[in-house]
């Protein structure tokens, strides 16, 4: 079993000096959220992460969640576990304060939910599907729903899911079968089934509430003939307690390589008569309303990338700190600790320098959906809206895959030790596996990045973005010693903006050979905006550095952010040649030949 | 009734403490500071007696620099009504704080303090006991169980000593110092931890109370303790008994 240490400092450095939180603390409505007040949101939160969900980690993993008789069981402990998270307040930090949120920034909560995320990511998504399902009821949900659902909703007491995927209906929506008919007294009845519904069912809850797509008798074919419907567990009486159990079974739950802690349901709508719901919003508008959700659920499947990555970075660094094996390659009189040798050590700056930069990136386009919502100035609006828009599928896609790549590293560290499950290891390896593939695989985030995030607008975000990555690279110019940091930086950025023209020129003659070069596009952004706040790390450790503080995190931010350009940002040049180069060898072959 | 809980900002329990190069004390410079865990101990049961309906008011005070306003509001946020800083740059030495708190004390009048029975930084275990000799009240120290009956004037006190327990009944108003298996602190929850920036928070300093908080003892040298040097192999048992009689001199 290992433990879990919220890195406050980088996160504390992250918050202020890249993600720019006093500006965000000035937006209205966020004015509580000053400096003091945030350090202390941030220790709590980390000593309840640390001391209440990361023990839970390993032995959920290990005891997984449990299906008998059409009900699920979770691991020993979750249950108080989540009791005492909702007792303490944290369902509701960045939610609605007219319901009883605490309505907090995104940057906050984007701490916070990395702390969840790292200590056990399995726990971390029921919150998060709450969280999910709450928007959408208060972004289009009636008068009565939002009575009847969001206080205890946002307060943690149910807990909600998003019924989307069917077999036939992954991530093609358009295929979705589920039928809704209307009942002629305002509600529907719900018949179909549902696959891959996270917390779908559980024991930690009294009640939980189902958003579900169907479609209406007379929907029209397709992506517009899609509702959104809610579906309570137990339908609700009007003194607001829970009261008859509704037609809503999870009928199984997925065997799975990771996060066995969460139960995957198998979700079965009315089949005893009809599970009874009511329509969200507008008929046939369901898919739209999932869509103004999807940048954050992308968003917060991204930041767990980020987190298993810090994870299981703080695990690689406890081994070889410990793990006594082999004598210094330039020679010592005994054996030494893992820690001393050059591979590991690179290992361990690799893992180290990329979850910095992911850190930093999605705290700063955090700040970015803060501003976004709250700026007074439309025109300032509009533009953070445009970098949250182009972002998005950079942070769920380059943080999510990066997160793969540092949760293997751990194992690596770990040698023999780390493919054995006791260790721990494994898991975060495992459990990182999901986060690729689930909110839109890479595949998807990349061809929205390059299609309608880029191609669509002819580059302009991009280019603005480009004007700002250029504007560090110039401040970069005065600091001699971060010279090798200037040099990457420029040689992304001309990498990021050769393969985004040749996006921009391509994409309506060749869309198919653009395409195939996405994948390598979405890395390239988020390596580039990696380095991009790397860069803007060194300058900022460096000029507390020359203000006289002492500090030894500073000196080791310059020294990771050097890394970072010398080990990730210089393979821009390369992602940017199998962008521009690669399409027609990765279609070559007929589709008979495979 | 009124409970006083004395709280201390130390070196947070995670953090490795290392010694300032010069030897004249322990580096503090950019290390993660929190609350005194014997003094959470103590915040927690002055708060559970104020749920429990005993305690009609707790008061955290704490005596140092300004950042120990951070340290009074994790005690809001833990539960406590209101807080004191007494703001001094000063080394503050139990003497002294035993001292401050006792104005406090007169200024507050309330019928309990609680406090850690010694600090993780120091682990001098002195202020507790000073404070009740210097206030002439009664003293109750390393407590594991704090039973208040607010009518009949008195607290009953079972502390942990050598080979068992030992209970105390003290008539009120009294000190008690708190020891590890009183109570498991809680977490604070976020609505209260949001709540504790807006309780009052009041600066006095030694002046305003009217004490001299100057050092009475003079820091000589602090020194890392030495390092555990290398074992040996003996050959037989013969030159393990030698050893221990005459290097180790733990046998006759």
């Amino acid at each position: 079993m290992s433990t879990y240490t919220a890195p406050l400092q980088d996160m504390r450095f992250v918050l202020t000096e890249l993600a720019a939180i006093d500006r965000v603390a000035k937006l209205p409505g966020y004015e509580e959220a000053t400096d003091d007040l945030v350090e202390a949101i941030l220790d709590e939160a980390g000593k309840f992460a640390g001391g209440v969900l990361a023990p839970l980690n390993f032995s959920g993993d290990q005891e997984g969640a449990r299906w008998v008789d059409r009900a699920v069981t979770m691991p020993k402990g979750f249950k108080e576990a989540y009791r005492q998270f909702v007792d303490n307040g944290w369902a509701g930090l960045s939610l609605n304060p007219e319901h009883g949120g605490q309505g907090l920034p995104k940057v906050v909560a984007a701490a916070v939910q990395e702390m969840w995320k790292a200590s056990n990511m399995a726990f971390s998504l029921c919150p998060m599907l709450t969280m999910g399902a709450v928007e959408a009821l208060e972004l289009v949900g009636s008068e009565a729903q939002k009575a009847t659902y969001l206080a205890n909703m946002i307060s943690g007491e149910w807990t909600g899911t998003m019924n989307l995927t069917e077999p036939q209906a992954g991530s093609d929506l358009a295929a979705v079968r589920t039928r809704a008919v209307p009942h002629g007294d305002g509600t529907y009845r719900v018949f179909g089934q549902k696959i891959f519904i996270t917390y779908g069912d559980h024991d930690m809850a009294e009640n939980t509430i189902h958003l579900v797509l169907a479609r209406t008798p007379d929907a029209p074919e397709g992506v517009k003939g899609i509702s959104l419907f809610v579906v309570p567990k137990f339908l609700v009486n009007a003194d607001g307690s829970p009261g008859e159990r509704n037609d809503a079974w999870c009928v199984s739950i997925e065997h799975k390589l990771g996060i066995h802690a969460s139960p995957t349901a198998v979700m079965a709508f009315g089949d005893n008569g009809g599970a009874i719901g009511t329509l969200v919003g507008k008929e046939n508008e369901g898919l739209k309303y999932m869509f103004i959700m999807m940048n954050a659920a992308r968003y917060a499947v991204g930041l767990e990338g980020l987190a298993i990555a810090e994870r299981a970075y703080q695990k690689a660094v406890a081994y070889a700190r410990d793990r006594v094996q082999g004598r210094a390659i330039e020679g010592s009189t005994g054996s030494v600790a893992i820690i001393r040798h050059p591979d590991v050590r690179r290992m361990l700056m690799q893992m180290r320098a990329q979850v910095e930069a992911m850190r930093a990136v999605a705290y700063a386009v955090a700040a970015a959906t803060d501003m976004a919502m709250r700026h007074p100035d439309p025109a300032e609006r509009a533009r953070q809206q445009a970098f949250v828009d182009l972002m998005i599928p950079v942070v769920k896609g380059w943080l999510t895959e990066t997160g793969n790549e540092v949760a293997s590293l751990g194992v690596q560290v770990h040698g023999g030790m780390g493919f054995i499950e006791e260790t721990g290891a494994a898991q975060f390896f495992r459990d990182a596996r999901i986060t690729t593939i689930y909110e839109g695989t890479t595949g998807i985030q990349a061809n929205d990045l390059i299609g309608r995030k880029i191609a669509r607008e002819g580059g302009a975000t991009l280019k603005a973005v480009l004007a700002m990555m250029r504007q560090t690279e110039s401040e970069l110019a005065a600091q001699a010693g971060l010279a090798s940091i200037r040099s990457a930086l420029g040689q992304g950025i001309a990498a990021l903006e050769a393969a985004g023209g040749f996006i921009v020129a391509d994409y309506a003659k060749d869309v198919r050979s653009v395409a195939a070069g996405a994948v390598p596009f979405l890395k390239l952004m988020g390596i580039v905006s990696g380095g991009w706040m790397m860069a803007r790390a060194a300058l900022a450790a460096q000029a507390k550095i020359a203000a006289g503080d002492a500090d030894a995190f500073y000196p080791a931010k310059i020294a990771t952010a050097q890394f970072y350009a010398a080990h990730v940002l210089n393979t821009a040049t390369g992602l940017a040649q199998e962008v521009v180069q690669g399409g027609a060898s990765a279609l070559a072959l007929d589709e008979a030949m495979f | 009734m009124k409970v006083i809980v004395p709280i201390k900002r130390v070196v947070d329990f995670n953090v490795k403490v290392r010694v300032k190069a010069d030897g004249s004390g322990v580096d503090l410079a950019n290390v993660k500071m929190a609350m005194n865990p014997f003094d959470e101990i103590a915040v927690e049961e002055a708060v559970r007696q104020k749920e429990a309906g005993v305690v009609t008011e707790v008061v955290a005070v704490s005596c140092g620099v300004a950042a120990c306003q951070e340290t009074l509001r994790t005690a809001m946020a833990l539960g406590a009504d209101r807080g004191i800083l007494v703001d001094t740059d000063v080394e503050l030495q139990p003497l002294a704080v035993a001292k401050l708190l006792k104005a406090v004390v007169a200024k507050e009048a309330p019928q309990l303090v609680i406090l850690g029975k010694q600090a993780i930084d120091d682990d001098a275990n002195q202020t507790g006991q000073m404070l009740a000799a210097l206030l002439g009240w009664p003293q109750a120290t390393f407590a594991s169980k704090v039973v208040v009956d607010t009518a009949a004037g008195q607290v009953t006190v079972t502390r942990e000593v050598d080979g068992g327990l030992e209970t105390l009944e003290l008539k009120l108003p009294a000190v008690v110092t708190t020891d590890l298996r009183l109570n498991e602190p809680r977490y604070a929850t976020l609505p209260n931890i949001m709540k504790a920036k807006k309780k009052p928070l009041e600066t006095l300093t030694p002046e305003t109370l009217g004490v001299d908080a100057t050092p009475r003892l003079a820091t000589v040298k602090v020194v890392e303790p030495p390092k555990r040097a290398a074992g040996i192999r003996v050959a037989d048992v013969a030159q393990l008994v030698d050893k221990l009689r005459n290097e180790a001199k733990v046998i006759a």
